[in-house]
């Protein structure tokens, strides 16, 4: 994948609604052709962010500059990309046809055009053949490729998605996710992509931007978002995990519990307090005394692909998952491998730390 | 019969005593003459010319009120769903409220309103404006049945404009459409049944109407139902007053026929 230079530039973007602040000094930078995620809990700030770079939102402070251009103050109708809405909004007095047709005879194309380009839009989301239908007698699946193929046919540069999955059931939201990759790849452009769904953010974007009461609480690869979070509240939000306070006693050792474990990070100090943050799947079960700590299994259950047990341990219940079960009341050990064990700095303040519990 | 078809039972009665038994009465008196004979004289008596002039001036003038009352309701309904909760409540509330007062003593006093030595009239002269003599004309007439209509008007629109998901404008906004666009292209084909029913409220008792006709019109202009009043009270004609009226229904039933059909091909063909 080729990503070249910025296409989009927000800009210490403020919004507050009734003296809620909900943006507050947001800077993000989005890159041609790039598939990006916005995710986060509802509240987060994500929805206000693409409403304002649709244009439907002003922001209180700061600029959008799209292209090179400042765009802050330039009507939705105005601006080169396109919007995929949440509950779809296709025109229901329309049929597909005339709602795929609606901007490109706004913006005054030829007939022969427009009759194109609608067997072109219906082709790529796999709906040739509806084009008398109303969109009222579609299924929710068929609603939001019809609203995908009229943003699309106008050839926006951009093409902005707020939770459009958000109302499928999940068998229909894991193919339309693999249908809004290959969409992507055929067409070329910018994705800004909305959800509070983490296993869809992790699928489909190149980039991942979590966030959380109107800041940015990391952004990067799925892979660097799941595998390294940077707080704790990145890693709760991002799959299971055990979050457990800990002491960088030095580089490449922490104690956790009582116990001290290697580890592969650096850099934090001595005797510093930190988080420590272990995926479940990363934990080793064992028979008692071959592990760093010993523990009794408290609940199992069965996940289909793994067991799902809870183990406590050093007054701590930990998350394990394991293709092997162990019974209710069985003593286990426990142990990690150091490059497994991810080490965060502690909130600075007892407001961020209030941010990362709240979820 | 189940026991849910038997709560219907009430309701029941009263349509048959009071809706189709009074239309089986006003059928017979319509079908025979006074002797008790079967006869369409009744019917035919709308070729009279002054039954046909009556007939004109009513569809005339519902013509004209539920025009003025589309004039005057649609950008109001336009506003009211746009603005915030609690204000547009208080502006319906004051168009709804006339309608809690006796549908008689709201003319009279539009009567005391416009007669020649009337409200309107004292205003004018204080404004050194020139005095209407609008009492007794199609003028008053107009001017009543739109006063009284007008709510009948508004409040369908108004459902309907606040039907209209604030996401559609959005979505006509990101494909490009300007404030006129979205107007004529999303907020008029989606408002159009609104306007239907609005009309056929107001249309259809406007043709029938003879009350307002009495007080403000004084007698000198005829309404369809001035006549058909006039033959079941003055003249005791009641095969007549059936016959007219049956033939006024028939209008009725029509003038439905042809708003419906409108409302289902403008939904075809709105782009």
């Amino acid at each position: 994948m080729h990503l070249s230079k910025n296409l989009i530039d927000l800009v210490d973007i403020t919004k507050s609604w009734d003296g809620t602040c909900v943006l507050d000094e947001l800077n993000l930078s989005i890159k041609e052709n790039e598939f990006l995620t916005l995710l986060g809990p509802s509240g987060c700030g994500k929805s206000t962010t693409l409403r304002i770079l649709g244009g439907f939102v002003t922001p209180d402070k700061g600029r959008v500059i799209f292209d090179g251009e400042d765009i802050t103050s330039l009507p939705p109708n105005k601006r080169n990309l396109n919007t995929v809405f949440q509950k779809y909004a296709l025109f229901p007095h329309m049929t597909v046809e005339e709602n795929i047709a609606f901007g490109l005879k706004i913006s005054g194309k030829s007939d022969a055009y427009i009759k194109d380009k609608i067997q072109y839009a219906l082709k790529l989301v796999n709906l040739d053949g509806y084009e008398k239908r109303k969109p009222t007698l579609l299924s929710g699946g068929q609603q939001q490729r019809i609203a995908i193929a009229r943003a699309i046919v106008n050839e926006p540069k951009v093409l902005l998605l707020d939770e459009p999955l958000g109302a499928l059931d999940l068998k229909l939201r894991q193919d339309m996710q693999y249908e809004l990759i290959r969409l992507k790849n055929e067409l070329g452009i910018t994705f800004i992509y909305v959800t509070h769904d983490q296993e869809e953010a992790l699928t489909m974007s190149d980039t991942v931007v979590v966030m959380n009461q109107g800041y940015i609480q990391q952004m990067g690869t799925p892979e660097q978002i799941y595998n390294e979070p940077e707080n704790a509240f990145v890693a709760d939000f991002i799959g299971d995990s055990n979050i457990i306070d800990a002491t960088m006693i030095q580089d490449e050792l922490v104690e956790i519990l009582g116990v001290k474990f290697p580890c592969v990070d650096s850099g934090f100090g001595n005797n510093k307090p930190v988080d420590v943050v272990i995926r479940p799947e990363d934990l080793i079960l064992g028979t008692p005394g071959t592990g760093r700590m010993d523990g009794t299994v408290t609940h199992v259950i069965f996940k289909g692909v793994h067991y799902e047990m809870e183990v406590m341990a050093n007054g701590f219940e930990w998350l394990v998952q394991s293709t092997k079960a162990f019974p209710v009341g069985t003593e286990v050990s426990l142990d990690v491998d150091p490059y497994n064990i991810q080490i965060m700095n502690k909130p600075a303040s007892e407001d961020e730390k209030a941010v990362a519990i709240d979820e | 019969m189940n026991k849910r078809k038997l709560l219907a039972g009430p309701y029941m009665v009263w349509a048959a005593g009071f809706i189709i038994l009074p239309l089986l009465i006003v059928l017979y008196y319509g079908l025979t003459n006074a002797d008790g004979g079967f006869s369409f004289a009744n019917f035919i008596a709308i070729t009279d010319p002054m039954h046909l002039k009556a007939l004109g001036e009513s569809l005339l003038i519902a013509f004209g009120s539920t025009v003025i009352s589309l004039v005057v309701a649609y950008p109001l309904a336009y506003i009211l769903s746009k603005m915030q909760g609690g204000k547009s409540g208080i502006i319906i509330m004051m168009f709804i409220l006339p309608m809690w007062i006796n549908f008689m003593l709201r003319v009279l006093a539009l009567q005391m309103i416009l007669s020649n030595n009337g409200l309107l009239n004292a205003l004018l002269g204080f404004l050194h404006l020139p005095l209407q003599h609008i009492m007794y004309s199609k003028t008053a007439i107009l001017i009543g049945m739109t006063y009284d209509y007008l709510p009948f008007m508004i409040l369908p629109i108004y459902n309907a404009m606040c039907k209209i998901d604030r996401d559609l404008l959005d979505a006509a906004a990101d494909l490009g459409a300007g404030r006129l666009q979205s107007f004529r292209r999303i907020i008029i084909p989606l408002s159009l049944p609104g306007v239907i029913s609005g009309i056929i409220m107001v249309f259809i008792p406007s043709i029938s109407e003879f009350a307002i006709a009495d007080i403000l019109g004084g007698s000198k202009i005829l309404l369809i139902g001035n006549v058909i009043e006039q033959e079941f009270s003055l003249s005791s004609n009641w095969n007549l007053g059936s016959g007219l009226s049956i033939v006024l229904m028939i209008f009725i039933f029509i003038s439905m026929a042809i708003m419906n059909r409108t409302e289902t091909d403008e939904e075809g063909t709105s782009v």
